[in-house]
């Protein structure tokens, strides 16, 4: 038994199975020279030709541009550049219609030619061997070329393959009917293709090149031997005509037997296949420095008057062509590009000739006829013999009707090429192919809908699991905490100032950074078909994450001045400072262990600090604590999937005359909270946090200023909680922070904090019901409009709510009353 | 200018499903021919009666299902079914029975079902069993041929027996079917069935005179025309090989291996292949699409498995022929023997 490169050296080739024999039609178009046209009125490029990102736009409207200079640079990976066709003024940018079945706008560059066809410097190579693999690949990565034979897959990405190849295939089979491009182009410029292969052997050092040419092609493949003739590891190889052997997994299996694995690319099996028109685009852009600017296309069909092959300039409307060619219009005119097997209609002749566009057809109604009526199915199988993929479309055909997606998936509708073969031999008309892209559409939606449901399954179980465990450590907190406030310690208070000023310096740079990932993420989710949230999400928990600590650090360092200036002060500050640092440390890991879901919080914090003589302080922070506390207990029973987390927190610490309302208006807040998260637990998907802390510290005297504020705040918030409950499923941030440090002895400060609070907890509540349409439940759609807004309440938020929850078991703890 | 959108391919092979039907009605020429020539143009009169049983039954039960009426009807579906099951039946049966198979074939095994592409079981083979099942007098009174007859039943006589089950000449069927020596005929495979169960041998069953070397006078013939047009059919690529080729050399294997075991008792493998319906049986019934495998491993084993079906039942069961059994039981199993045989999708089973 010979070894397979002596079976390929010896000539032989192989079958693939199926396979339909249409008729070629190609003596049509392939009988004269290619032809040149004179230069349209304007050019339309396309940013995106190919398979991968857009380039960054690098011309203005108005800007003068010259022949081959670049007008977009390649950003992302899979970019390419996109050159002027010819010099002249760009006129405009903005969407156009694009060379796609679905002919949905692309961005695109519109150029007026000033006629002078002027180039623009070129840089081309004299030898070959010195250059570099790099240098040779950014040549043709900035020489835009991309796979011109269909797809458009970016050729520098497919030259920089990191497999070892065997085989390199050259695709000039040309195996639709009516096409003739590569063939003309093998025959005019068969020279330059083989230094083009010639690049392509130093890039890759395959063993041998197979040039793959049908047999009704024998002037091509007469030209191409004669060019190769001086290079031994170059066979050129004539297989029988039969469509779809242009295929590139089926001419992959003509000329070396083997077969790329299913969802696999040919590198895996050492063969790499490239298109004629793409090497010939190479040796330009290696030996003449010319970008992809123009490219050979068919124009034929029977209405068209001199059909024939044109150099036609990248970005030429296909009317231009239909023009210089002569176009008579039949009724019912159909506008293929591409071949009549695999080709796409057009619905206006306004669409621009891309770099993978190889035949303009312009058909009239005998020489191919209108599709029938589809009808019954019989079973015949006509369609499997026909399949080069060994499919059985017939079965495919039934499941897609049903759509019944796991036995598509059964039976290999992802191996399906779309070649057409089965459609064309259908004795009942059936438009087969189109079944199965419909399907694969709707599997794929239907998958990426399946992630998105398990995406949402993991979040909320991530989120009972954490509410677990955060009342596992509330309970745990206020046994410690009943220790630790006995215990002032201004040392520590210092070292938890300078642990919280050096996470404050990390998260300012990391938030910068943060930003840039984010806005990163966002754009990778645009551009792929899964939309990525968990990157956004895990963001955005980090910059929380970040900004938690930074306000805790804030607080730390206001304990830690007051300490200086106030003696007395300085053990409350301690075990302030010291609550600050366990919450901070709680916060990060929290945020660590649940990076994936943004959080709605609905905060208000109302912080009165070191008020020495101010008991109506006190009561007002405990009424609107109350107010809150209701507030939220309503929208939880109301709100069906509202995702409320309550927490209701008063301080009482060192009460010295007067604790008893202080005291009530803890408890009651404390119960009412109680019954709100009671509620919360109970409605499964509910969520709201909130937090009330009033901090009531030596509350002296005067009660009835506090009430009445008290009252105020009580009705406010009500109000707030009816916009909230009128936002259905609303995910609010809502914060309302009220602070009001060292104020001396005035009832009106308490009343103007309140009403403060007041307006925070209306302004953040408007917000919220402005924000609930886009944040919905997709996470990553939730990006806030003003970011530094949005920042600024979810760390106030989960400030509060950090706070709220840990100080809520304490006092319970602590709090006999 | 307003252009015309389709999705690919825009070009068609131009193969429809009437002229796929017509086809294989035309591929029937040779055969009923050869059945005019042997056993009288009473072939024609079912036939006519068929196509006409046929087209009315089509039609009621389309518009009772509220489809269109001509689109279906005229995919010549309804038609080669009524062409297959004429032709299967004896020739100079009662106008009813044709009459009755048919309603049944398009109506029952086709329609109820769900129309073209969705029916089980071959309508024509599963009228064949109905009416056998029946009516086993009138299905199993074959004429003998024209010429071994006492009294050949003249064109009038024919059609005046199929339709009053009398003629002029005659005074009922069995009358028409007495031969020249005034007995009356079996079928070639019902005489020596009925000879090997009266324990002669097949070469003593075979020295009648409906016998020539190696089948039957006239049955030879007709098996031979519908080779000729199955071979045609292979040729216009409308039927596959697999089916026929398994199914002949499944039974002649078989036939082959029986007559070197026991050749007393067994017939050879040119009277299997030359009699009864087997070439019809081979080419026309079993190679119907719809109700056949629809994988190629799987024609092979469907295909197979009538063969041995045809012999089995020729050799040991109650019936003297075969293939309408073998077909509908084989019906059932389609499903199962697809599953089982799905071919190896390129770039499956390679090492990645």
């Amino acid at each position: 038994m010979d070894s397979l490169l002596e079976q390929i050296e010896r000539g032989t080739l192989w079958q693939f199975p199926g396979g339909v024999h249409p008729p070629q039609q190609k003596s049509l178009s392939n009988q004269q020279p290619i032809a040149r046209l004179p230069l349209p009125d304007k050019l339309v490029l396309p940013l995106k030709q190919h398979i991968g990102a857009n380039g960054q736009l690098l011309v203005d409207v108005g800007d003068k541009v010259q022949k081959g200079q670049a007008l977009t640079k390649p950003s992302a990976n899979w970019s390419l550049p996109v050159h002027a066709p010819t010099s002249g003024e760009i006129i405009d940018i903005k969407p156009m219609p694009s060379a796609h079945p679905s002919a949905l706008p692309e961005l695109s560059i519109v150029i007026a030619p000033d006629g002078n066809d002027t180039w623009c410097e070129l840089s081309p190579i004299s030898n070959l061997q010195e250059l570099s693999h790099k240098t040779l690949i950014d040549i043709l990565h900035n020489a835009g070329i991309a796979g011109m034979g269909g797809a458009g897959f970016p050729t520098y990405i497919k030259a920089d393959s990191h497999q070892p190849i065997e085989f390199l295939v050259v695709n000039g089979v040309e195996c639709e009917p009516y096409i003739t491009a590569d063939d003309l182009l093998m025959r005019e410029h068969a020279q330059e293709i083989v230094q083009g292969i010639e690049v392509m052997q130093q890039l890759l050092k395959p063993q041998r090149v197979l040039i793959g040419i049908e047999d009704n092609k024998p002037q091509a493949i007469a030209a191409m031997e004669q060019a190769c003739a001086h290079n031994s590891a170059i066979l050129v190889r004539s297989i029988p005509t039969k469509y779809p052997s242009g295929g590139e997994k089926q001419l992959i299996r003509v000329l070396t037997s083997k077969e790329v694995p299913s969802a696999g690319i040919p590198a895996d099996i050492g063969v790499l296949v490239q298109n004629v028109g793409t090497l010939f685009a190479i040796s330009e852009a290696v030996y003449k420095g010319k970008p992809l600017i123009e490219r050979v296309v068919t124009v034929t069909g029977n209405t068209i008057n001199k059909p024939q092959n044109v150099w036609a300039l990248i970005g030429t409307e296909i009317k231009h062509l239909l023009d210089c060619q002569g176009f008579t219009p039949v009724p019912e005119q159909r506008v293929v590009m591409g071949g009549p097997m695999m080709g796409f209609t057009l619905p206006t002749v306004r669409i621009p000739v891309v770099k993978t566009t190889n035949c303009i057809l312009a058909p009239d109604n005998q020489e191919l006829a209108e599709p029938g009526d589809e009808k019954a199915c019989i079973r015949c199988s006509a369609c499997a013999d026909a399949c080069p993929q060994t499919l059985l479309p017939q079965q495919l055909q039934w499941f897609a009707k049903s759509k019944d997606y796991d036995k598509l998936e059964a039976y290999n509708l992802f191996d399906c090429i779309e070649c057409g073969a089965c459609s064309y031999v259908c004795p009942s008309e059936i438009p087969l192919v189109q079944y199965y892209r419909v399907a694969k559409a709707e599997i794929r939606e239907q998958k990426l809908d399946q992630i998105k449901a398990e995406r949402a399954k993991e979040r909320f179980e991530a989120r009972k699991e954490r509410l677990e465990r955060e009342q596992q450590e509330r309970q745990n907190k206020h046994k410690r905490s009943t220790s630790r406030a006995a215990k002032p310690d201004a040392e520590k208070a210092k070292v938890a100032d300078a642990l919280a000023r050096v996470k404050q310096k990390q998260g300012d740079q990391s938030a910068v950074q943060a930003a840039i990932e984010r806005a990163k993420a966002k754009k990778a989710a645009d551009g792929s078909l899964e939309p990525d949230n968990s990157e956004v999400a895990l963001e955005r928990a980090r910059r929380k994450e970040q900004a938690r600590q930074y306000k805790e650090q804030k607080h730390s360092e206001d304990a830690a001045s007051s300490e200086s200036s106030n003696e007395t002060s300085s053990k409350k500050d301690a075990v302030a400072a010291a609550i600050a640092r366990a919450k901070a440390k709680k916060a990060a890991q929290q945020s660590e262990q649940q990076n994936e879901q943004p959080q709605q919080a609905q905060a208000s914090e109302s912080e009165t600090k070191k008020s020495d003589d101010e008991p109506r302080k006190a009561a007002v922070a405990a009424a609107i604590a109350r107010a809150k506390a209701k507030k939220a207990a309503q929208q939880a029973e109301q709100q069906g999937e509202t995702q409320a987390e309550q927490a209701a927190e008063s301080e009482t610490n060192k009460t010295d005359d007067d604790p008893r309302k202080a005291a009530v208006a803890a408890a009651i807040a404390r119960a009412k909270a109680k019954k709100a998260a009671q509620q919360a637990e109970q409605q499964g998907e509910t969520r709201a946090e909130q937090t009330a802390e009033p901090e009531t510290n030596k509350t002296d005297d005067d009660p009835r200023k506090a009430a009445v504020a008290a009252a105020i705040a009580r009705a406010k918030a009500k109000k707030a909680a009816q916009q909230a409950e009128q936002q259905g499923e609303t995910q609010a941030e809502q914060t309302a922070e009220p602070e009001t440090n060292k104020t001396d002895d005035d009832p009106r400060k308490a009343a103007v904090a309140a009403a403060i609070a007041r307006a925070k907890a209306k302004k953040a509540a408007q917000q919220a019901e402005q924000q609930s349409a886009s944040q919905g439940e997709h996470g990553s759609d939730a990006e806030p409009q003003t970011p530094e807004q949005k920042r600024q309440a979810a760390i106030k938020a989960a400030v509060a709510k950090a706070k709220a929850k840990k100080q809520a078991k304490e006092q319970e703890g602590n709090d006999p009353s | 200018m307003k252009l015309s959108m389709a999705s690919s391919p825009h070009n068609h092979s131009h193969k429809n499903l009437s002229r796929l039907m017509l086809t294989v009605i035309a591929a029937c020429i040779p055969g009923i021919i050869a059945q005019c020539y042997f056993f009288g143009f009473g072939v024609i009169v079912q036939l006519i009666l068929a196509l006409i049983t046929a087209s009315l039954s089509e039609a009621v039960m389309l518009r009772i299902r509220k489809r269109p009426v001509w689109p279906a009807l005229s995919d010549g579906s309804a038609w080669l079914t009524a062409v297959l099951l004429a032709i299967s039946i004896p020739p100079l049966a009662p106008w009813w029975v044709i009459v009755i198979g048919t309603v049944f074939a398009i109506a029952m095994v086709k329609q109820l079902y769900g129309g073209l592409g969705f029916n089980l079981f071959n309508p024509a083979m599963a009228a064949y069993v109905l009416l056998l099942i029946s009516f086993p007098v009138q299905m199993t009174s074959w004429t003998p041929v024209s010429s071994l007859l006492e009294l050949p039943p003249s064109l009038v006589d024919q059609i005046t027996l199929i339709f009053f089950e009398y003629s002029t000449h005659h005074k009922d069927l069995l009358g028409a079917m007495t031969s020249v020596d005034g007995t009356t005929m079996a079928t070639p495979l019902d005489a020596v069935k009925t000879a090997v169960s009266q324990n002669l041998t097949v070469t003593e069953a075979m020295m009648g005179k409906q016998f020539t070397t190696y089948a039957g006078i006239g049955w030879m013939w007709v098996n031979l025309a519908f080779l000729a047009g199955g071979l045609f059919l292979l040729k216009t690529k409308v039927i596959n090989w697999h089916i026929p080729v398994a199914l002949l050399g499944t039974l002649a294997l078989c036939s082959a291996i029986g007559f070197i075991l026991a050749p007393g008792n067994h017939a050879g493998t040119l009277f299997h292949l030359l009699s009864g319906a087997t070439m019809l049986g081979a080419f026309f019934i079993a190679t119907d699409p719809v109700s056949a495998s629809t994988t190629n491993r799987g024609r092979l084993i469907y295909g197979a498995c009538i063969g041995l079906l045809v012999y089995l039942i020729r050799n040991y069961g109650g019936y003297p022929d075969a293939v309408a059994f073998a077909v509908l039981i084989m019906n059932m199993a389609v499903p199962l023997i697809d599953h089982y045989t799905q071919p190896r999708t390129y770039g499956h089973g390679v090492a990645k």
